[in-house]
């Protein structure tokens, strides 16, 4: 136990970094970072634990933001503190997270997959059509800056930084908590088969509804911390890029695995904001004009058919999942009756 | 009630072109139970392809007589073939070693497939739309207060002679035999000598050229092109595919077919904002409601 604590214990000296380094562009980066690392640990619940592919998760992270935008900002004149705001965005999250849900909880995996991805292109194009409320593609804008005990927070990234640094640990205490539940163990029955999940007496209605609402009101809080930081929300940031840079995120880091996805979207933040424009100064600077940033999309998809293809469990796998995933690859016959049953039991 | 009918062939036109892809997809879908998201973008490589080949031959203005139908034959045949090419390599590359994961490996993939191509185009091409010359006169015939295009007219025919030509390709050719087998019990057709990875190699071959030649109608259509279109076109054609029971060729075409006439009623009696959010919609519904499609009878779930 304390060999296991003592492992984490560099944890402690994150806070610190802002004392440490005073360039402001960084931690503006770490707390954007965290914005992501936030969304993933939420994605984690829906893919990683209950192995619903959710392709439009962009679309909760969409709801958070323009749900703060509209009620913490000179738009309609309402102004609900930051704090507050962070509850309501979660709850409302979560609850189209049960609407979102609720269609697809008959559908098998593919098809989850695919209707999600509609309800991520339906969300912010329905944001960016309600233009009397939300100007459309100019979007929201000069939202309310948080403060705390009078402290205003401007637009110094510090008390942002901290802002994310706290959520992340509230997030991953409760996405820890949520594993070792009762719910958490059903999730995982349902992953890994879902017909000997419901003869046990799991009730994957009530599994799966959990799982969308907590995953979602997690990209809740991201939505509000992300969008009082920018101080503006458009449609254009949630396109389905997003959903896909957060799955990669999990892939590259293990599905399922808290370890694996704060590394994994760390290290995909960090080449995405931070070594590909920093290598596209550099080639600048010798003369060569070629731009990496636009190399990203590709970035992503390298990523997911890579690691899916060559170590399917991630760079820090969950023990559960690297098994199941490796099983497959070694017997073939067994995934194909586990799919057949899978079929059964969903069709 | 010409406004209705002239919607209507707009509807028509536009379907025939997803009929083409959703085919693609439907055969990918039968065959190895893969909703292969990267199909799309073999379209939008269909109508890259076409600009590429047409540059080559020098082309930039409208043709006539022999010219007009030689070029046209010469740039669809140099679309189908690259485009074949392409996703006989995607599925060798990306699909083949996942066949027996759990069936959300390979579509994780695809996403990546869909994307890398994505990039690849919008490095090619630059990321604004890049105009399609206009090689098709444009002659049009007015019925009434209806106009047709000779672009609709090209749109509809080549659809359906693609359409009868696969047809008969999967319903009386050796190899279509093979592919229906191959749908219906992979152990059992490969039991029967059966090579497995050839069928589905075909399979991915003819539905990727068809995605080719729809790139290039599509591209002759809109008068433009840009690296993004696969994605929501794709989209649609999915939703073709799906409404028309997933699986099984004349859905697909009747699908895609419906699926345009929708999106064209959208856009006349709504707003083209919203024709999206329409068409996405039907697919949540057909799903949610009628998961088998309007002709999914033939095909129960593989157990």
């Amino acid at each position: 136990m304390n060999a296991r604590l003592l492992r984490y214990a560099w944890v402690l000296a994150i806070p610190l970094v802002p004392l440490v380094d005073r360039n402001a562009s960084h931690i503006n980066f770490l707390a954007d970072a965290g914005a992501f690392m936030l969304l993933a640990l939420g994605l984690n619940i829906v893919v990683g634990y209950a192995g619903l592919l959710d392709l439009g998760y962009a679309a909760f992270f969409a709801i958070g933001s323009y749900a703060y935008a509209m009620l913490a900002s000179p738009q309609f004149g309402i102004h609900v503190p930051f704090w507050v705001m962070l509850f309501v965005a979660s709850g409302i999250a979560a609850v189209f997270g049960i609407l979102l849900g609720a269609p697809t909880l008959r559908l098998r995996g593919d098809y989850l997959a695919i209707v999600t991805l509609g309800f991520g292109e339906i969300v912010p194009q329905t944001f960016l059509n309600l233009s009397q409320y939300t100007n459309g593609p100019n979007g929201i804008a000069s939202l309310d800056q948080p403060t705390l005990f009078g402290y205003a927070f401007g637009f110094n990234p510090v008390p942002y930084f901290y802002v994310m640094l706290a959520l992340i640990a509230l997030a991953i205490w409760l996405a820890n908590n949520l594993r070792e539940s009762r719910l958490g163990r059903a999730w995982m029955a349902i992953r890994e088969d879902e017909l000997a999940a419901k003869h046990m007496g799991i009730n994957a209605t009530t599994a799966k509804l959990s799982a969308f609402a907590l995953g979602a009101s997690f990209s809740g809080l991201a939505g509000v911390a992300y969008a009082s930081k920018l101080q503006l929300v458009s449609p254009d940031q949630f396109q389905f890029s997003v959903s896909v840079l957060v799955l990669s995120m999990l892939v590259l880091g293990g599905m399922g695995n808290i370890a694996g996805v704060v590394l994994g979207s760390f290290t995909l933040s960090l080449i995405n904001n931070f070594v590909l424009p920093q290598a596209t100064n550099i080639a600048h600077a010798i003369g060569l004009t070629v731009d990496f940033t636009n190399y990203r999309f590709m970035l992503y998809g390298a990523i997911l058919v890579t690691v899916m293809l060559f170590r399917p469990e991630g760079l820090i796998p969950s023990r559960q999942r690297r098994a199941e995933l490796r099983a497959a690859l070694a017997d073939p016959d067994l995934s194909r009756r586990e799919n057949a049953e899978y079929t059964q039991a969903s069709g | 009630m010409d406004v209705l009918l002239q919607q209507l062939i707009n509807g028509l036109s536009l379907g025939g072109i997803y009929a083409l892809i959703a085919l693609g997809y439907t055969m990918v879908y039968g065959i190895i139970e893969l909703i292969n998201f990267a199909h799309g973008d073999v379209y939008t490589l269909g109508a890259f392809f076409s600009l590429a080949i047409l540059g080559l031959l020098g082309v930039s203005g409208e043709l006539h007589g022999p010219p007009l139908v030689g070029f046209v034959l010469l740039t669809i045949a140099g679309a189908m073939v690259l485009c074949g090419i392409t996703g006989v390599l995607i599925e060798r590359l990306a699909y083949r070693r996942l066949r027996s994961a759990p069936r959300l490996a390979p579509l994780i993939t695809a996403i990546g497939v869909s994307f890398i191509l994505e990039n690849l185009m919008q490095l090619w091409r630059g990321p604004s739309p890049v105009p399609f010359p206009e090689v098709i006169p444009n002659p049009s015939l007015h019925l009434g207060g209806v106009e047709i295009t000779a672009k609709e007219i090209l749109v509809v025919g080549l659809a359906v002679l693609m359409m009868i030509g696969l047809q008969l390709f999967v319903y009386r050719t050796r190899i279509g035999k093979a592919m229906r087998a191959t749908a219906q019990d992979r152990d059992a057709a490969q039991l029967m000598g059966i090579n497995i990875n050839t069928t589905i190699a075909v399979t991915f071959l003819v539905g990727s050229a068809l995605a080719g030649a729809a790139g290039f109608v599509s591209g002759v259509y809109y008068g433009t092109t840009w690296f993004f279109l696969g994605f929501g076109a794709g989209l649609k054609a999915f939703t073709a595919a799906v409404l028309g029971g997933i699986g099984n060729l004349t859905g697909a075409m009747v699908g895609g077919f419906v699926i345009g006439v929708i999106e064209a009623f959208t856009t006349q009696f709504i707003s083209d904002q919203w024709s999206n959010v329409v068409v996405f919609s039907v697919l949540v519904l057909v799903l949610v409601f009628r998961p088998s499609g309007l002709f999914g009878e033939a095909l129960p779930d593989k157990v």
